[in-house]
């Protein structure tokens, strides 16, 4: 029974994680005023980067910091488009999550030998009970609850978020851009500096939540890898408010709802059909039942044009 | 500026109209150039590969009077490119084995999203294509309608098929996954250790019926032969993408006490192979040998050769064989399916030897494999 419980745990932290690291992404993106519904292919172009350097360097630390980094370097794009240029941020997004998921698949084809996956990568993310070496032989109760490092890091930097965002200056002024640009450039904040930082955040977060997915959950990018966690850690986003500590807990509960349905499925037996619309039936009731109403951040998916208020 | 505009427009489509109009009749044209290059090919063909053909081909005693160098044969893959190390790749691995072997013509079109297949589908007619390979179930309806459209072309359809003669210009291929499904079912039972066996499907419809029913017929028959119960853990996961919930499938069912778990759920299966070697255990593959995903926990593959299908039902359709409106079964006599090579590193001689023997009983047809859920409970041991 308990070991029952112990693995729908950490089966809900394997699902929540990289939707967690996306959707701080999100946060702080949208804190900042800028929309990025690209976060699935940056997601996508992370979780192939990671992968890719991971395997050629059987470094996953190093792999998870470039998918990092992938994901950044779209976001650099989709800044320069919504924030310099003050394109439509929506058509922005869409075409990068077109280029995400096909540069991924392009490069994967040229780095390994044409094929659309990469190989496996040597070294995985550590476990964590495994690192702080616990004798899991001993421990059944533990084994089953035997989790990823990166989820633990992953709700480390919801925290991180959270303090940045409400306890610094930099907090402050990153979420006066997203409510009111021009008050805050009045005050000597510059906006477009505050609204660059947040997109590449929201890239770099993006992009490590794809990586958690190739070098924790499996480990190696194929294709199908990301389909559609960039959309759910979206609605994640709007679900826990615009708050990181909201966002995370609403990436948990798609995740314990998802754990559900794996446990249900094999328990009872009930309709495989109907228990897999579960995790977002449940997310829908929550939303409408016990959700007050979201207020996005006023100025969110606005360009700001300097001078008009 | 507006009406320049409409009016640019209105040419463009008089112009797209005219452009469609004229490639009909060019493709006759384009035929007729080919033929006389082709015959050129075809002596030069004669003088070199001639005895390489019959020391790779058994059935390479071709009648001599078919030009295979004018035969255009086009595949288009379902989501998924042409080396996506899956069918679609297999696939085209008997399309090159065409081109190599006997000098056929062959192309292929990549279809990203459904909504790609009709329009692949009409630009391989356009091409004026003695054969279209529709690669994959998920095709079946738009590859239907371009066959209604169509009569005069034929079109050939992997892991789906009609009415015997519902359709004349259609080909059906199916493979008697069921078979192979038997055979590493049969090992997995065994092989197991702790009495529980798994199984994840990505999906329940017939083609991924013969998968369940037959693993599941394979494990009860070594049960039988051993003389005791094994228990059979089954999950459908409803999807081929989702690889985290494979992986959370296979997890719970290792930790219920499985200790092999068989995986039928395309490109999320691999969530199944990531439990097994993270947990330690063994894991079955599908479709290709998927030993290189993790070369100690993947015990054996059930294998579906999507490549001699293609290659040698395009050579029967071009030697003159009349296959429409059917459907043709590749099972382990032809080769269609079978087990991974990579078997031998795991599993001990004297099971694949005991496996060999009753691949022979299948093929016979002493033992016929059960593949929907009556038959499987019909299914004597």
């Amino acid at each position: 029974m308990f070991n029952t419980i112990f693995l729908a745990l950490a089966i809900t932290l394997m699902y929540a994680t990289p939707l967690c690291f996306t959707a701080l992404g999100g946060v702080i993106t949208q804190r900042a005023g800028v929309d990025n519904i690209g976060l699935e292919g940056m997601m996508a172009f992370g979780a192939f980067a990671a992968a890719a350097v991971a395997y050629f360097s059987e470094n996953p630390w190093l792999g998870l910091l470039f998918g990092g980094l992938a994901g950044a370097a779209l976001a650099l794009i989709h800044a320069f488009v919504s924030i310099s240029l003050k394109g439509d941020q929506t058509i922005s997004g869409i075409a990068i999550n077109f280029i995400g998921l096909g540069l991924a698949i392009f490069m994967t084809r040229l780095l390994f030998n044409g094929m659309a996956s990469t190989d496996a990568v040597l070294n995985k993310i550590p476990k964590l009970f495994k690192t702080l070496g616990v004798k899991l032989e001993n421990h059944p109760l533990l084994h089953a609850l035997e989790i990823d490092l990166t989820v633990v890091l992953a709700f480390i930097l919801v925290f991180v978020v959270h303090f940045v965002l409400y306890k610094t200056a930099f907090g402050l002024r990153l979420r006066a851009c997203g409510e009111h640009p021009a008050a805050a450039d009045t005050l000597g904040v510059s906006v477009v500096k505050i609204r660059y930082i947040a997109v590449l955040l929201s890239g770099l977060f993006a992009g490590l939540g794809g990586g958690a997915m190739t070098l924790a959950v499996i480990s190696h990018f194929t294709p199908t890898v990301i389909s559609g966690q960039g959309f759910i850690a979206l609605a994640a986003v709007i679900f826990g408010n615009w708050k990181p500590i909201g966002a995370a807990l609403a990436c948990l509960l798609f995740g314990f709802a998802q754990a559900l349905t794996v446990l249900l499925t094999s328990y009872t037996a009930l309709p495989t059909q109907i228990l897999a619309t579960l995790p977002y039936v449940l997310t829908l009731l929550v939303l409408i039942f016990f959700v007050g109403r979201a207020v996005p951040p006023k100025a969110n998916g606005q360009p700001y044009f300097k001078g008009e208020a | 500026m507006k009406k320049f505009l409409s009016l640019v427009l209105a040419m463009l489509m008089v112009f797209a109209l005219v452009a469609c109009e004229q490639q009909k009749a060019p493709a006759e044209d384009a035929e007729a150039d080919q033929a006389e290059p082709a015959e050129d090919q075809a002596a030069a063909e004669q003088d070199t590969p001639a005895d390489e053909d019959a020391a790779t081909d058994e059935e390479a005693a071709a009648p001599p009077d078919v030009d295979y160098s004018s035969k255009n044969v086009t595949m288009i893959t379902d989501e998924g490119g042409i080396n996506d190390e899956s069918f679609n790749q297999s696939a085209w691995n008997g399309m090159e084995r065409l081109k190599n072997e006997l000098n056929v013509n062959i192309s292929f079109i990549e279809s990203h999203k459904d909504a790609d297949y009709t329009p692949n589908l009409e630009m391989s007619v356009d091409q004026g294509n003695d054969l279209i390979w529709g690669i994959g179930f998920l095709m079946k309806d738009a590859v239907d309608n371009a066959a209604r459209d169509y009569p005069e072309q034929l079109f050939g359809l992997i892991d789906d098929n009609w009415e015997d003669g519902e359709l004349p210009n259609t080909v059906g291929v199916q493979f008697k996954a069921e078979q192979s499904s038997f055979l590493v079912g049969y090992i997995a039972g065994l092989m197991t250790e702790s009495n529980k066996v798994g199984m994840v499907i990505g999906m329940e419809f017939p083609t991924m019926f013969r998968f369940r029913y037959g693993y599941e017929a394979g494990v009860n028959y070594a049960a039988k032969e051993l003389g005791k119960e094994i228990e059979f853990l089954y999950t459908n996961i409803e999807s081929f993408s989702d690889t985290a919930k494979a992986k959370a499938s296979a997890q719970q069912m290792y930790h219920d006490g499985a200790d092999i778990v068989f995986q039928c759920a395309g490109l999320a299966g691999n969530g199944v192979i990531e439990a097994a070697k993270e947990l330690d255990k063994w894991a079955i593959g599908v479709d290709l040998d998927q030993n290189k995903l993790a070369p100690d926990n993947v015990l054996t593959s059930a294998l579906k050769n999507i490549d001699i299908a293609i290659f040698s039902l395009s050579k029967r359709i071009f030697d003159g064989e009349d296959l429409g409106g059917t459907t043709v079964f590749f099972g382990l006599e032809e080769g269609g399916v079978g087990i991974a090579p990579s078997s031998d590193k795991h599993v001990p001689a004297e099971i694949l030897e005991k496996v060999s023997a009753l691949e022979k009983k299948i093929a016979e047809g002493e033992i016929e494999v059960p593949f929907t859920e009556d038959m499987f409970k019909a299914f004597t041991y």
